[in-house]
């Protein structure tokens, strides 16, 4: 379905654009003034991350945003509830970010169940290879949602076709190695690297990590479908305050 | 005990490998690497040999005496981890994971701390290999154990106090991943513990299994007969691990893992996974087990006087040797640990760790009960100079805290 939506949305825009916020940070108020920024500006899809207290996939920037959260009292439940409210109110699809065990926890099944109850589309759990994933993948597809699954740059072209036969919704192209949040090379050999992605998958391909600006977003259109701005966001926010986010989406396309 | 586990490092419904992308490769080259050389027997061989001539392999199996008088029942038995080049049984994992090094061609190593100790021996393999080295350790960690990081520096180490999360060794860990997720070209991550995703418990387990085949040995010429009853302490699981591999089939040596309990398991402050029911099952750090976390799945706080026991996680294998019945699970307060400590330090001349004295605690409160027959061992994993501070404040000794100030005015004059 998440797949089916995007091939929709491209027909109208040459690129999608996804967002990244970490729910509760810095409160669960600003959170939502930010997605309305967000969605008047254009966004076509955000990501919505549940804090976990071992972030080990992301940088600096979104560990702190995870822990002043959790710091704040932030819990599962809240997460939850104030998604719920915003996939009423919000007319794009909205994913789950987060890490295994914040599902493991809640239960994989009755996560998922949630998540569809609520009206998410999909989820993004960066340390849930598909190998580990098969509880995670049948609950997910009894519910109709999409289990997005990453590639990285040093991702083999066999495996890449194995993760495409697990991934729904689209693949999330990690453009480097690293974490979150530093900086990316827009070159020639990240061009041969989407151009491997493309040719292991029909499904949409999402480029993130180290997405900052204009330039980047405009190197990436006719590559891939989907620009994904992460940190940068979060860092506009806490530089500039919730309403500078909407003037640096839209300067964005 | 290594084809326990199956391919993907299941240790029962414990263990597995849950990590990014990123690293899936270069887990995969470090499984590679790892099974052609288990199965290459000039690699063991070459092992064995540099923790001879560099280390003080085998190290000795001490029969202790007075506390056997003391306590009036089972011989009690220690095996001297201690002894080993820098001080504790890190040194068997360090230095068999920088033969992997080699193979593997890599040039830069990083590692987490907790005590220090596996810091220690990770800066001392890479000044011996001629490798690049970062350690990362967790800011109150690098308070309470200065004088490892001193070592650290003074080896060539490069050594980087984590500020965020918890501040101790489970956020080093994450530190750790980190680096390794954009350096996994030229540098290996040397995780100190037998935790984390496959192929590392297994692989550290490995390398310290020289130690419970040593001890077994030696027991048998010793006493012509297994022991009764293993005690080792129990943080990330590693020389527990060690000692436990070599007994694992002999049904009749009863194993028995220590966890800190901290200020006691009824205040919430330790870190006692398997020894009480405060853990439940998940995963984190790449690898499920029992973790010490909120219903939610966030890692709680968690207390030790022993900085190399103050962990969230335990080795899948042991949880998963829990659950089998396998290995008995207690707890050591810090007050007894203390006790302990200084009962050894007088009846025997030893200086266990704090870490390891955990495991001595329960071997004392259990020695009366058994037979003047009856053989224990304890692991004593490692020793205890470098908790000289802690230890000093814990015995509240008058002159070393005179000692400190007056060092300290030295200082204030010279600055």
């Amino acid at each position: 379905m998440l797949a089916h939506d995007l091939r929709m949305m491209r027909q109208e825009k040459e690129i999608l654009l996804m967002t990244h916020i970490v729910l509760g940070y810095p409160n669960f108020d600003d959170c939502l003034r930010v997605i309305e920024g967000m969605v008047e500006a254009g966004v076509d899809l955000m990501e919505l991350q549940i804090p976990f207290s071992e972030p080990i996939a992301d940088g600096p920037v979104i560990l702190r945003a995870n822990q002043s959260s959790l710091a704040a009292g932030a819990t599962v439940d809240q997460c939850l509830e104030f998604a719920e409210s915003v996939t009423r109110r919000f007319d794009i699809p909205f994913l789950f970010m987060s890490y295994y065990n914040i599902l493991f926890k809640y239960g994989v099944e009755a996560f998922s169940q949630k998540m569809s109850q609520i009206g998410m589309a999909g989820a993004i759990v960066p340390d849930l290879p598909p190998e580990e994933a098969g509880a995670y993948l049948a609950a997910m597809a009894r519910y109709g949602l999409a289990p997005i699954f990453i590639y990285s740059p040093n991702t083999p072209e066999t495996r890449m076709r194995m993760i495409a036969d697990s991934a729904d919704g689209f693949i999330y192209c990690v453009a480097r190695k690293g974490v979150t949040g530093a900086g990316t090379e827009f070159s020639t050999d990240l061009e041969a690297y989407l151009a491997r992605c493309r040719a292991a998958t029909d499904l949409p391909l999402a480029l993130g990590f180290g997405v900052k600006d204009k330039d980047d977003v405009d190197f990436l259109r006719g590559r891939v479908d989907i620009a994904v701005i992460g940190t940068q966001t979060i860092r506009v926010v806490e530089q500039q305050g919730v309403g500078a986010v909407g003037e640096f989406i839209s300067r964005l396309r | 005990m290594d084809d326990r586990g199956n391919a993907r490092g299941y240790y029962g419904e414990f263990g597995g490998s849950f990590i990014p992308e990123i690293l899936v490769a270069t887990f995969d080259e470090l499984t590679a690497a790892f099974s052609e050389a288990k199965a290459d027997p000039e690699f063991w061989a070459r092992y064995a040999e540099l923790m001879s001539t560099y280390s003080c392999r085998p190290t000795p199996l001490t029969f202790c005496e007075r506390l056997t008088k003391h306590f009036g029942g089972a011989q009690i038995y220690v095996k001297r981890e201690d002894l080993n080049h820098t001080g504790a049984h890190k040194a068997n994992n360090v230095m068999g994971q920088g033969l992997l090094v080699q193979r593997m061609g890599k040039t830069r190593v990083i590692a987490e701390t907790g005590a220090g100790q596996h810091g220690v021996a990770t800066a001392t393999m890479a000044a011996k290999f001629g490798f690049d080295c970062t350690i990362y350790m967790g800011e109150i960690d690098v308070e309470r154990q200065r004088p490892n990081v001193f070592w650290m520096e003074r080896l060539g180490a490069t050594v980087v106090a984590v500020t965020d999360g918890t501040r101790i060794l489970k956020d080093a860990i994450n530190e750790a991943f980190r680096d390794w997720v954009t350096s996994m070209d030229d540098t290996h991550y040397v995780l100190g513990t037998a935790c984390g995703p496959h192929p590392f418990p297994e692989m550290v387990s490995y390398f310290q299994s020289i130690i419970g085949s040593e001890a077994r040995d030696q027991i048998r010429a010793q006493t012509g007969a297994l022991p009764k009853r293993i005690y080792a302490c129990v943080g990330g699981g590693s020389n527990a691990m060690g000692i436990f591999s070599a007994f694992l089939d002999d049904s009749e040596v009863e194993l028995i893992g220590v966890e800190a309990g901290g200020r006691g398991l009824e205040t919430g402050e330790h870190a006692s996974r398997l020894a009480c029911g405060d853990a439940s099952v998940g995963v984190a750090q790449g690898y499920k087990t029992y973790f010490l976390q909120t219903d939610d799945g966030q890692m709680r706080e968690t207390h030790s006087v022993a900085a190399g026991l103050d962990y969230v996680g335990v080795s899948p294998i042991l949880a998963n040797l829990r659950d089998e019945g396998r290995v008995r699970f207690e707890s050591a307060t810090d007050r007894e640990v203390i006790d302990a400590l200084a009962l050894t330090l007088k009846m025997e001349g030893l200086v266990p760790a704090l870490e390891s004295t955990h495991a001595f605690v329960q071997a004392f409160k259990e020695a009366p009960n058994l037979s003047p027959d009856d053989v224990i061992i304890i692991n004593q994993s490692g020793r205890g100079d470098k908790d000289i501070f802690t230890v000093a404040d814990a015995f509240e000794d008058p002159k070393w805290r005179e000692f400190i100030k007056r060092k300290a005015e030295e200082y204030d004059a010279g600055a």
